[in-house]
Order: structure tokens, then sequence, then C-alpha cells
């Protein structure tokens, strides 16, 4: 009789407990954040999209060897003389065109190696982290400043450069030992 | 009244009563769930920390009727294996049940659907009613788990009857009439003359009455809670056991039905706690219309403390389903059969001696 009374006072009891727990908590801030609409900040360190600043890039390719899923893909050809492409903001003198510079953030892991070993800095990640697509292929970010012509043209410069080098370098060799004709052509 | 008025005004009584039946229905019971619904989820999401909806119109006031027109727009499916007329029948035959028992209800002293001496009787009798249709339900929609669910309401609904109706007829003893608008009458003038609080006795016996009738409330309050299947005494729809119990086959309109019909009860069980302990459509305190002289006032402020009276209870039914989890099928019956039903005797005895005086 004793423990039905008791059962009866906790039953009661525990439930009033709850309602004012319930209860109380109708005046408490809420906690939830509309995201669109308002955004967390993100810590210092977030790594999310990476951004490269060509115009700093030398085409050194050390964050492509250090991506360990070779989501970065670079191509670069050499200035031939003449061509001034300028220094990058540390003071470094450019000496490739960076013909191409494409990131698949498709494939990209987010961890960041490829941003330490960047000798002027040019490659890091940003804030932004919203870059959905409908077409997987919008999701290759191209950062060349080259057009595909001028990346064209660049090629075929340097290679008239080489062929004009090689060229040179035959006729100086036919000059110094007229016997070996081919050997320059090897090399 | 009224259906008199209307039946004079139409000089048709099958028209005017019939008119007079639709009300609550247009006026009340359809504005009434879109509105719980809304506040169903705010209060929900407020007690959690959190938000609710916010997006249709100002503060998500309009959520709920945009829920409704896409509910519209869905395709209304019925299972090959199910049987058919039991399944197109069901939500009809819930929401019968839930209709039929406002019009017992006494909004106000000139607005009762029907003014009939066993008011409370009848809405007890009719509001099980709903259980035909939810085992029809359950079990035409040939899903185990719609029938667990439909099976499990049966043995609640049933078994909730018995200390509600005890409350009820222990307070029904002291009050002397089965006429919910003649009980609301009674209770008139301040709110020391409500029911729970001994009613309009004189005596010591007023104040003999107070504990028994606050128990009776109690005991009524959550027996009809199990009745109308709100947490926590859920289990015919325990979402997380059994999908969404009974209605779990029922797409479009015919699951807005259900909706319907759940909060339709909803507010016919506060409507019965209200008209019964808290004073029905009687004021707390006078009433605007007496003191300004405006005459016509006074129905419209008792439909508000009616109506008023009848939200509040169910913003409390939905307290305690934000507050509660859900009780096992064994310790519902044990709540019902080992603790309620016994309180519920004791209590019409207590009742029956004080009376005696």
């Amino acid at each position: 009789m004793k423990e039905y009374l008791k059962n009866t006072w906790l039953g009661i009891y525990t439930v009033l407990v709850g309602m004012k727990v319930t209860i109380s908590h109708l005046f408490k801030p809420k906690v939830t954040i509309q995201y669109p609409d308002v955004r967390v900040k993100l810590p210092e360190r977030a790594r999310n999209r990476l951004y490269v600043n060509i115009d700093d890039c030398i085409g050194c390719d050390q964050c492509s060897r250090a991506c360990p899923v070779d989501c970065i893909t670079i191509e670069t050809v050499k200035a031939v003389p003449g061509e001034d492409l300028g220094t990058t903001s540390n003071g470094k003198r450019k000496a490739l065109w960076v013909t191409k510079f494409d990131i698949d953030i498709a494939k990209c892991c987010y961890c960041g190696l490829c941003v330490y070993p960047c000798p002027t800095e040019c490659i890091w990640m940003t804030d932004v982290y919203e870059f959905s697509e409908y077409n997987r292929d919008n999701l290759i970010y191209h950062f060349s400043n080259l057009t595909p012509e001028e990346a064209e043209q660049k090629k075929l410069n340097y290679q008239k450069f080489e062929e004009e080098k090689a060229r040179q370098k035959a006729a100086v060799q036919a000059v110094n030992n007229p016997n070996k004709q081919d050997s320059g052509n090897l090399s | 009244m009224i259906p008199d008025y209307l039946a004079e005004f139409f000089g048709n009584k099958f028209i005017g009563y019939l008119i007079a039946a639709a009300l609550p229905l247009f006026l009340w019971i359809l504005p009434y769930a879109l509105y719980a619904v809304y506040a169903e989820r705010k209060v929900s999401a407020f007690m959690q920390d959190r938000i609710g909806p916010n997006r249709v119109g100002p503060k998500g006031l309009f959520q709920t009727i945009a829920d409704i027109l896409k509910l519209i727009q869905k395709e209304d499916i019925v299972p090959a294996s199910a049987d058919k007329p039991l399944f197109v029948m069901a939500p009809y035959v819930i929401f019968a049940g839930t209709f039929a028992a406002f019009a017992a209800l006494p909004f106000s002293s000139i607005y009762i659907g029907s003014n009939i001496n066993l008011g409370v009787f009848y809405i007890m009798a009719v509001s099980s009613f709903s259980v035909v249709g939810i085992l029809m339900a359950g079990w035409a929609g040939n899903n185990k788990y719609s029938l667990y669910g439909a099976m499990r309401s049966v043995a609640q609904i049933v078994s909730y009857e018995v200390p509600a109706l005890l409350a009820i007829v222990s307070a029904v003893m002291v009050i002397g009439s089965l006429n919910l608008n003649e009980i609301s009458e009674m209770q008139t003038a301040y709110f020391w003359n409500w029911w729970i609080f001994g009613g309009p006795v004189v005596g010591i016996k007023k104040f003999l009455l107070i504990i028994p009738m606050t128990i009776a409330f109690i005991i009524f309050f959550i027996a009809s809670l199990a009745e109308v299947n709100r947490t926590p005494f859920d289990i015919p729809e325990a979402e997380s056991e059994l999908v969404a119990g009974f209605h779990t086959e029922y797409t479009g309109m015919k699951f807005a039905m259900f909706f319907l019909a759940e909060y339709g009860n909803m507010f016919v069980v506060s409507a019965i706690s209200v008209s019964i302990f808290f004073g029905g459509w009687q004021s707390p305190f006078g009433y605007l219309g007496n003191s300004l002289g405006i005459s016509w006032l006074i129905p419209v402020e008792q439909v508000f403390w009616f109506l008023f009276k009848g939200s509040l209870l169910v913003l409390v039914q939905m307290w305690l389903r934000w507050t509660l989890p859900r009780l096992r099928v064994d310790q519902l019956m044990t709540v019902c059969w080992k603790y309620l039903t016994p309180y519920a005797f004791i209590n019409l005895v207590l009742i029956g001696i004080i009376t005696l005086f």
C-alpha cells in the first residue's frame, strides 16, 4: 500500500518536474542558426576551396607534387629570352609561362598540403564552401590567365626558339669540327 | 438559440438546423485544426530551443495552409491489397465521430448544436465511435504495423473509457445534470463558482469538494489524453515503432483527415473538461457586455471564453506531449487499471459521501 501511494506521488511529481523543465525552455534563446541568412564565422585555419593567385605563380610544380590525390595539373613553358614575365610579389623572377593550372576540386581532399610548399605563397585555402555544381566538369577550376590560343602561341614561340638554338648549335659545331656533322642534333 | 433562429430565418427547420450544425465545422474546427498544427510545431520547437516554421508568411503563420494545399495536390493512393471500401471509409468515420461530438458542445449560451439532456453521455458515447474508424483504418491498410497500431489503440481507448467515465460520473453526481449547457449555466458569475473550485455550492461542502473535484479533473484529463492518442499514450501511432500506426498507408487528403480528427478530438475532450470543471462559456470575472450595457456582446464574449479555455487545455496537452516519453503497453495498462481506476472509484465514493451532507 505504501509502495502504491509512493508510486502515485512519484508519478505526479515527476511529471510536474518535467513540465517545469520544458516550460522553462520556452523562454530560452533559440540555438538555431538560420544558415543561408546567418552564417557561423569559420575558424581561422578552416580549409575550404583552393584559390591560386596566378600572378604570383612561378610554375614550380611543387603543389602538384605535394597533392596526395593528384588533383592539381600544371603545364609550363619556358619563356624565351626577351620576354619579361615580371616578378612575384615577394620578389622572385618568373621564368615560366604557366599555360595550364587546373585544380579538380571534386577530387580535392582539403588536406592543405599544397599550401605549405609554395615558395611564393600563391595557393591557399579560402573560406568559400558553397560551390556545388550540377555538372561535374564545372568543378575543374582553370586558374591559368592565358587563353588556350595564347598558351599555344607560347608553346610555338618556345619551340621556335629551341629549333633556332639547335640550328645555331649545329652551325657552331659544324664550324668547330666539320667531321662530325650529326652529333649536334643528338644533344 | 441560433439553430432556432436560423430555422425561423429560412422558414425550414431542416435547412436551418443543417446550417447551424455546419457552423462549428467551418468557423471553428477547420481554422482551429490548421492553427493547432502550427501551434504544436511551434511549441515543440520552442521547448527544444528551436525556432520552428518561420518561412511561409510572417512568423510562419501560413505554414499549415501551405501544407494543406500540398496535401490536396497529392495523389490519393489506395494500396493494391487494401480492403478498399473500408480503407476509403475509415478517415470519414473517424472524423464523423469527432464532428458528432461537437453537436452537444455549448459554445455560448445562444449556440449549442443540440440542446439535449444527455449531452455528456452522448459525447462520451460518440467520441469512442472513432475507435471503429481507427480499427477500420488499421485493418484495411493491410499493413502489419497499421494493424498493431489499431489494436493497441482499441485496447487503450476501451480501457481508458473506464476511469474517464468514472471521473465524469463523480462530477455529475454533484452537478446533477448531464446537459452541458445547463452545467455551464450553473457556474455563473466568478471563477470560484467553477466546479473545480466546488461549484456554486454554499457552506463547508464547497471546500470539501475542491480536492475530489481536482482529482476527478486530473483523472479525466489523463484518461482523455489516452482517448485521443496523445503522448504519453500515443502507442497506436508510435512513430519510432510502428511508422505511423493506423494511418501509415494513407496519403493526401485522407491523411489530412486523420489529423483534422485528431486535433478536433483534442478540442472535444478539452471542451468537456472546460464545460464540466472550468465553467464552460462563463467568463471568470463578469462580462464586459454587462458593465458596458451592450447585450449582444455577452454571447460573443461567451464564445471567446469557451474557445479560449478549450485552446488553453489543448496547449497543456501539447506541453505534455513534448515533456513525457511514450509509455510501454504494459505500463499503459498498469496506469489505467491499477492506478486511475481505483483512484476514480475512491473519488466517486468520496464525492458520494460529501454530496450526502
